[in-house]
Parts: C-alpha cells; structure tokens; sequence
C-alpha cells in the first residue's frame, strides 16, 4: 500500500482531517470519505463538471485536483448550499423552472452557476451559456438550465 | 382486432365515463416530487450506496478487437496486498451458461458469457476481473494480470462481414449473420408498374452513436450465503428482462435476484443490457463473500457498453407519381450489432412499428439483415430502432422532392396520413391511434417564420453564408407489442406487455405508492402522484411514491422497466387501475362505518363522506387505523386490504406470422420539426440558427415534463447530426473513447429551442396519453435535410449519411456530383437522368 498523506480541510464550513493516498482525487475524498456524495463523476477527463465545487471560491472540477491539494483550503458543495433548510436561489429555480431531469450533472450545474451570479448579477443568456460551458448535460438541452440561472438571477435581485 | 373492431371500441370524448374528475391536477404543471433531494445532493445513486469492507472491481478489458486468448494469468494481480480476489473467462465458463439469445440461427448459436471465454471480439472486452480495497488498486492489480492474445484479422464494416472471405467472429454460428429476413407488404411490383418516376438511391447511412448517460453503469452487489439471493444495488433500467437473462445464466430462480434502483443519472436504453457485467458481479460477491462494487470508466461505456444501431441502406428505390404522390419503397437494409447481439436482432423487428412513416405508403418492401463485427455491442438507444427507419424515410422524401423539384413541404402534406383517416392500419397491421401531421408541420414552420424564408435566404447571402430549411417528421411509437419478437423468432414465448403499480392506505393515512417502472428523469413520483390524488380527492402533498425500483416491493411484472416511451400508458395506466381498486376498497369499508352503501359515498378532501352530507365523513387517517389497527368487530366477509396491486395489459394480440403482419404498438406520439441551417461558404462550418419542434403525444399529464423531454430529446439528436460519432479504425479501436473525442452539446453548441403542442387523445391509452421520451430523432432528419436544403445552390448535393460534421459538409460542396450521383431517376417514358 503506498504511503499516506494528511489532509485537513474545510468543508461546508466543517473541519476534517483524513490520512489518504497521495493519488486520491479531491472528488473521492468528498465522496467515498466524507461521505459526501452529491459530487458526482461522469466521465475520466474532466469534461464533464458533475463534479464541480467551490474551492476557497474558485470554481473548480474537483476531479482534477488531488486531495491533498485542497490542505488548509475551504471547499463549498452542493450540501453546503441550503441555509437552515431553505434553498438557495439556484436550487429553487433548477426545481421550478424544471431545469433538472434525472439530477445527475445539477449539483455541478448548480455550483457552476453561483459563480456565475456572483460575477454577473444580471447575466443574458449568452453569459450564462458561457459560463455553463464546461457542464455537461444530456436530460434537459439546457434550455431549462439556462432558463433557471435567469431566474435565480431575477430572485437575488430582489432579495 | 381489426382497425373496424378496434374503432368500435373507441368511445367518443363526450361520452366517456372517466373516473378522474375535469378538473384536477392532472395535465398541471404540479412541482416535481423528485426535485427537493436532487437540487441538494440527497440523492441516491447506485455509486453513493458503500458496504462495510467492500471491494471494487476493475475488469481487465482487451485491447485488441479479435483475437485469441492464449493464456490468463491472475497471480501477480493476486499477491499485491489488498487485492481480494479476481475472476477470469475459465472460471465463468464453468460457473453460468451462456445468455439466451433472441435470434433464430445463425444468431441463435451464438455464445454470450460475463467474461470473454478463448477469444475476444472487440477492444474492451472484459477478460478477467479484479477485486481490491480501493478502485484504485484494483486498477493498479488489473496491471498485473497477463494475458497473452493471438490476433486475429478484424472486420468492422457490417457489408465487408458479409463478404465471404471475411472473418467470422463467432464460429459457432458459422457465419456473421445474426438474423436476416424478407418483409414485403402491399404490392410492389404493382406499384413500380403505376409510377410515373423510380427514384433509386444507391446508399445511405445512418451512424452509430449513443446517448452517453452522464453516470455511468454498474452496481454494488451483496450476496446472502444463507439465502443464496443476491442484491443489486444497480442503475439497470429494465429489472424484467434482466433477471430473465441473469437468472438462468447464473442457474438460479429469478426470485434470487434483487435489483435496488433509486436514482439513476440517465439511461436513455444504454443500461439494459448490463447483464454480462453483473453477472461477473455477482460471481465475485459470491466467491470472495463480499460485497463488490462495480462503477464504469467513461472510456468504458464508449468503448464497451452500448452503441445505437448502425444501419447502412442500399438500393433504395421509390415508385413516384407525377405530383409527387409516392407509392412506398423497397430497401435493402444491413444492420451492424457489433460482437455481440444481446437484445438483438429485436431492432430487425422494432422499426416495422413505423414502417410506412408518416406517410400514407402501401407497397414496402424491405430485405434486412443483421451482423456482427469487431466493434461495442449495441444496445436500444433512444429511438431504438425505429430512429434509423424514420431517418430512412425522411431522406427518401428530401431527395424525392429534392430531384423531381418538389417542395418539401407540399410532398410531405401530399403524402402524410390525414387526421381523418385516424385509426389508420399501416400496410403491416400497426395502428397509428391518432393525430394531425399537417397541422403540427404548420405550427412548426410559423415557429420559424418559413412565410419570410425567401428574404432570410438572400439576408444570409449578403453575409457569404447559405441558408437551409429541413423538415423532420417522426412518430414514437410506444408500449410495444412483444409479441413482434416472434417476428423474428417464432419460437419466442414473448408477446403483449404489462407494467405494475401498488397503492396503499397505511395506518396514519398516508397513500403509498410503488411502481414497477425504473425512472431515470422522467418525473414518475410526481405523474404518478397526479393521476392517484385525482382519483382520492387529495393533492399531490398527500401522496408518497417511492422513489425508483425494489424487487423486493412485488410491484414488477416480466416488462418492467423504464423504455420504449410506455410510462404515461403503462405505468400510469397500472397507478390508475391500482388507485381505483382502493377507491372502491375505501368506499366499501366506509359504507360498513357509517352504515351506508358504497354509492351513497364519495372520496374528497381527503375523506370518504356522504355525498348527500359532507358532514358525515372519515378522514382517511380513520379507514387507515381501522383496518390496520382497530378492525374488532368489522364484518367477517369485508374483503378489504387497503393494499391494492394492479397489473395494466394493454389489448393485444399475437401477429400473423406468416403475413408479418399486426399491431406492433399502442400509440404513436408525433414530432415534427423544423430546423434553420446557416452554411459557411468557405469552411462548410455551419449553425442552427433557428429551431422548433413541435410534439402531440395525446393528453399531457404534465405539460413541463413533456416539454423537457422534447428539449432533451432533441439535444441529443442534434448532437448526433453534428457531431457525436463513434468511428473505428480499420484495427477496430474506437476513435472517440471519451468526452473529449466524442462531443456531446455543451451550453454554447444548443441554439435556443422554440416549442408547439397540439393534443390529439389517443383512444386506446388509459389516460389518453402516449409515451413520448424518443421522439428526438426527428433534429438529425431535419438537420440533414436542412444542410441538403442550404447546398442545393452548389449543385444538388445528396446527404448520404446520418452524421454531417463541417468536413463532411465541405466534401459535400467541394465534390456535389459524388454524392448526386447516388441518386437517379427513371422517368417512365424511358427516359432516365
């Protein structure tokens, strides 16, 4: 067995420490660690964002980031969204706008697009779509997708 | 029945007497059950389920595309530490036996094992696999098995197969022919003799590719040693037909196979035949005694899981009359399964489900035949079948028009079957239920503004680009007759079809609902929540349907699953007949509580009252307690249990085997749409610029979910006509392995989608629904015949194939008169051009 490395990191504003192989994706420590599996992985190339998170702010594919490089740093997922049990915008508009099918690419979908709305409040369409572009999903042809982010947008704007 | 009797059991509208009241909730767009968890993460994916001290596995796959295996060596794999054990050919050989097969011979004699056994037929094949502590020792182990190969010669063109000194990939059956067979239906000949023009194509081809789920398959497996039962923890969308191929291979009952799903990230037909794998599965689970856990790599499902059917068409030929009437057609079709067929040779019978079109076609006449060669399996994917028919019937139509200098449109509305001729028996006996084609062409060309297209086209010239307008039309046909499986192989014991649904009243009121069906996406708990409050009186909030699939829950008949566009029939129909059973149920027990007949009651507001005094009511938190927990006293004859199983058939019968001639369906949902194509000049680069699809798939249960179908669906088609291609090198490796080489539409590549629905009832569904996920295949025909459209000016080039990525676009302007000259016409004055 290869020699193991610690890891200490902040998760949804939780502190975890775990001693794991070098070679173990951030995605795989969220997910068969800490048991946080609503990072999911959808293809071997870091194509396809479901599994995109918030590190220390950064939008990233948590599968192209070993585990010990996210050490001493902050990671944001999907479970982390909700505050005291309400939703977040973006989840409210995934779910009335329909902009989710089966649920598998929309956490990454979702983490993607908080970005998105921090950088541009009001995003057009044409920004959205940009922003989503490294998001795959093969449900719903984005046009729900899209349609939600314009929504939340909409939601913020008045909260 | 025949189209007379089938018609006279149609009751008009006015008429019906239907148990769901007018107005409820029913056709709303109520929000949807499933969302709340999977907007958060809480969702439950076969991968998200771990065991304590569970291994996973890793399949050694091959890496040549035929070839013979020499030698498998597992003892290095063996002694790293932290490798649990492995499974090789050898051992599954020994252990199961081969997987049925659907086909007559040759294909009948093909052998079909877990694990490649002496020989492998295509890059990816698992040979052996490894079990270990980590996925990623498990990979590290898979290093260490050797295997030694003796290559073969590779074929992967399904005409080259046929040719006699090609390789044959399995010797048992001695040839690679899976099945081929003959259909000739209406008169043919005839109708070559009364045609003023033979339209004859000499070849097209429709592309292989996939739906590419974003999850990928697999499952944890558990096996009970005290029991002998395994549980599959699993995302298989089609559990029936599953254990019937598993079951016997493994040499047990089907009751020794659990299959678990929750939620499932897509399937889209590409996870029905998981069989082999989880076999290999629970071999392990059962020799190392422990549970495994199966999760496929991306380059996995590309390269080894399932591919659509690749279908070329040769000698097609066209009887036309002078004003563009066409008579039906002849083909001669070679269908290429791959190495293995496993659900096939089914898709050498499902397009005969749509066998005419659209169209009002009488003489067809159709000689197919199926291969293998040296490339993935295929398995059903979205359309299935019937995809690459339509996609064969729309070009026929394009370059009809496109040759005689016919307008498209008007040849489409010459040739469609009209709304009034609706139950219409196509040549082969399949009952289109309803429709209008014409008024939804037109709906879909307002969309797109077809009035203005002349000025768009001179518009789009000024900027150096050619403008093109292709029309798609498609039906899905859905809840399939299997009985069209005899078709293929009369000695099939497979025909009509069912699906399950249980609802209970439990002891605090609350309805629970179980389905036999497998979502993936599609909304069951919220459809089926509609149809069930509807029929009680409660709202959505009131009832609970179990999330996803449980064999354990007895709520599953033999076609169970979540495919071929059924749920709004068959699991809807099945909630529906279970609903009313305890509708009745409820009645009955409150007329002996409040001393009244079942018919002095009615069920609203979440009660059984009277209907003449709504005061005199029990809520259903008091029918629930009193039969579950307080029943002393209750009459000893009240047959009553409050837990009611319904089993929904639709009326079918066994076709005419030596005719080939029946109902192969139940309805038939229609999609037309229509697409606006700019073309670069220069590059062949082009755009959708502009895009509507309109569907009618009867009575939409829920308008939003329909309509995020249609999007989906349509996504996916125009990611095949542009892009997605599984091409293979004459070594038989697959050129797209992964999402960088296989490009699926991202945000930027989907131009944004205009939609139009009209609602025509179908009269043989439970709910006047149809089945409508598959109908997307309409974007590659209109995307093909939109392309046709904008390089017309250029010199009439002929799109040939299914799939027209920009360089195949450029070859098509650089060289027209190559791909013009697959197409001539016979004038029947003897001319011929």
């Amino acid at each position: 067995m290869p020699e193991l490395v610690r890891v200490a990191v902040t998760v949804n504003g939780r502190a975890y420490e775990r001693a794991v192989e070098p070679r173990l994706l951030l995605v795989h420590l969220l997910r068969d660690e800490l048991g946080l599996t609503g990072t999911h992985v959808g293809c071997d190339t870091s194509t396809c964002g479901a599994c995109t998170v918030r590190l220390d702010g950064e939008t990233v594919k948590s599968c192209t980031i070993f585990a010990f490089g996210a050490d001493g740093r902050e990671v944001q997922t999907i479970e982390g969204l909700a505050r005291d049990g309400d939703l977040h915008p973006l989840q409210r508009a995934f779910h009335e706008e329909h902009g989710l099918q089966c649920g598998y690419c929309t956490p990454g979908m979702i983490m993607a697009a908080t970005a998105i709305l921090e950088r541009l409040p009001e995003p057009t369409d044409d920004e959205i779509r940009e922003g989503l572009e490294g998001n795959l999903c093969r449900c719903t042809g984005y046009q729900n997708i899209v349609a939600a982010v314009r929504a939340a947008a909409r939601m913020e704007a008045r909260a | 029945m025949s189209v007379p009797e089938l018609r006279a059991t149609i009751v008009a509208p006015e008429e019906q007497e239907t148990e769901v009241p007018q107005r409820g909730f029913v056709g709303q767009n109520v929000p949807r059950k499933e969302d709340k968890r999977l907007v958060q993460g809480q969702g439950v994916f076969f991968d998200d389920v771990k065991r304590h001290g569970m291994g996973y596995i890793h399949f050694v796959r091959s890496p040549y595309a035929h070839a013979k295996i020499v030698s498998v060596d597992v003892s290095q794999a063996l002694e790293l530490d932290g490798v649990y054990g492995t499974l090789t050919g050898d051992e599954v050989a020994i252990l199961t036996d081969p997987f049925f097969e659907l086909s007559t011979p040759p294909g009948a004699h093909i052998q079909d094992y877990a694990l490649a056994v002496g020989r492998v037929r295509f890059v990816g094949e698992p040979v052996a696999a490894v079990v270990a502590a980590s996925r990623e020792l498990a990979r590290d182990a898979s290093e260490l098995v050797e295997v030694e190969y003796e290559p073969l010669e590779v074929v992967v063109d399904g005409e080259r197969a046929l040719e006699e000194d090609a390789p044959v990939l399995h010797e048992e059956a001695g040839s690679n022919v899976v099945w081929s067979g003959s259909f000739d239906w209406g008169d043919y000949d005839a109708a070559l003799e009364e045609a003023d023009r033979v339209v004859r194509i000499e070849r097209l081809h429709f592309h292989r590719f996939s739906s590419t789920p974003l999850e990928c398959s697999g499952a944890l497996v558990e096996y009970n040693r005290g029991t002998g039962q395994w549980t599959m923890h699993c995302n298989h969308q089609m559990p029936g037909i599953g254990a019937i191929w598993m079951a016997p291979s493994l040499r047990v009952g089907l009751d020794k196979l659990r299959f678990v799903t929750q939620d499932i990230g897509g399937a889209f037909g590409n996870k029905i035949c998981l069989h082999p794998y989880f076999v290999a599965c629970c071999l392990l689970a059962r020799k190392l005694n422990r549970a495994v856990q199966w999760t496929e790599w991306r380059t996995d499902q590309h390269q080894a899981n399932a591919h659509g059917n690749e279908r070329t068409f040769l000698d097609i030929e066209v009887p036309v009359r002078a004003d563009g009437t066409m008579l039906g057609f002849s083909v001669r079709a070679i269908d290429d399964c791959g190495a293995f067929p496993r659900y096939e040779p089914l898709g050498a019978i499902i397009w005969a489900q749509v066998t005419p079109g659209c169209y009002r076609w009488r003489n067809i006449r159709v000689d197919f035949t199926q291969v293998c060669t040296n490339k993935s399996p295929v398995s059903p994917n979205r359309g299935y079948s019937r995809m690459q028919h339509l996609w064969l019937t729309e070009r026929i139509v394009d370059i009809v028009a496109q040759q005689l200098e016919l307008d498209p449109v008007e040849v489409r509305k010459r040739n469609y079957v009209r709304s009034d001729e609706m139950p219409y028996e196509t040549p082969n006996g399949c009952i289109y239920d309803s429709g209008d084609y014409a008024r939804c062409l037109d709906i879909a060309l307002e969309l797109i503004g077809y009035d203005s297209l002349e000025e768009k086209r001179k518009e789009a010239e000024s900027r150096r680009k050619l403008l093109g307008v292709g029309i798609g039309s498609t039906l899905d046909s859905g809840t399939n007759n299997f009985g069209q499986s005899q078709l293929v192989n009369p000695e099939l014991q497979f025909s009509g079809n069912n699906e399950v649904a249980t609802v209970k009243l439990d002891i605090f009121g609350e309805i629970v609902v179980t389905l036999g069906t497998v979502p993936q996406g599609q909304g069951h708990e919220t459809t089926a929540a509609q149809v069930v409050c509807d029929i009680l009186g409660c709202t959505p909030d009131d009832v609970n349907v179990r999330p996803g699939h449980d064999t354990y829950w007895n709520s599953h008949a033999g076609f169970s699953g979540t495919y071929a566009s059924q749920f709004a029939v068959t699991g809807l129909g099945a909630v529906k007949g279970a609903t009313e059973k305890l509708a009745a149920e409820m009645k009955k027990l409150g007329s002996v509580v409040l001393g009244c007949t079942p018919d002095d009651l009615e069920l609203a507001g979440g009660t059984v009252r009277m209907r003449e005094n709504a005061e005199a009511a029990l809520p259903f938190m008091a029918l629930g307690a009193i039969l579950n927990a307080n029943n002393a006293g209750l009459p000893e004859d009240l047959d009553v249990t409050l837990n009611c199983r319904y089993v929904y058939r639709p009326q079918f019968e066994v076709p005419d085997l030596e005719r080939k001639f029946g109902n192969l369906t139940l309805t038939y949902a229609t999609q037309i749409h229509a697409c606006v194509v700019e073309v670069d000049r220069e590059t062949g680069a082009y755009e959708i610029v502009d895009y509507a699809a309109v569907d009618d798939c009867g009575n939409r249960i829920h308008p939003q979910i329909v309509e995020g179908q249609v999007h989906g669906a349509t996504a996916q088609a125009l990611g095949a006509a542009t892009h997605e291609t599984f091409p293979y090198d004459e070594d038989g490796n697959l050129l797209t392995p992964n999402f960088y080489d296989y490009h699926v539409p991202h945000a930027m590549d989907m131009p944004p989608l205009k939609n139009g629905f009209i609602e025509s009832p179908s009269p043989f569904s439970p709910l006047g629904a149809k089945g409508m996920g598959e109908g997307g295949g309409a974007g590659i025909h209109a995307t093909c015949a939109a392309i046709q459209d904008a390089l017309a000016p250029l010199g009439q080039p002929v799109v040939y194939d299914s799939c027209n990525p920009y360089n195949r676009v450029w070859e098509l302007m650089r060289d027209p008169a190559a791909s013009a000259s697959l197409v001539t016409v016979e004038s029947r004055d003897g001319s011929r051009s």
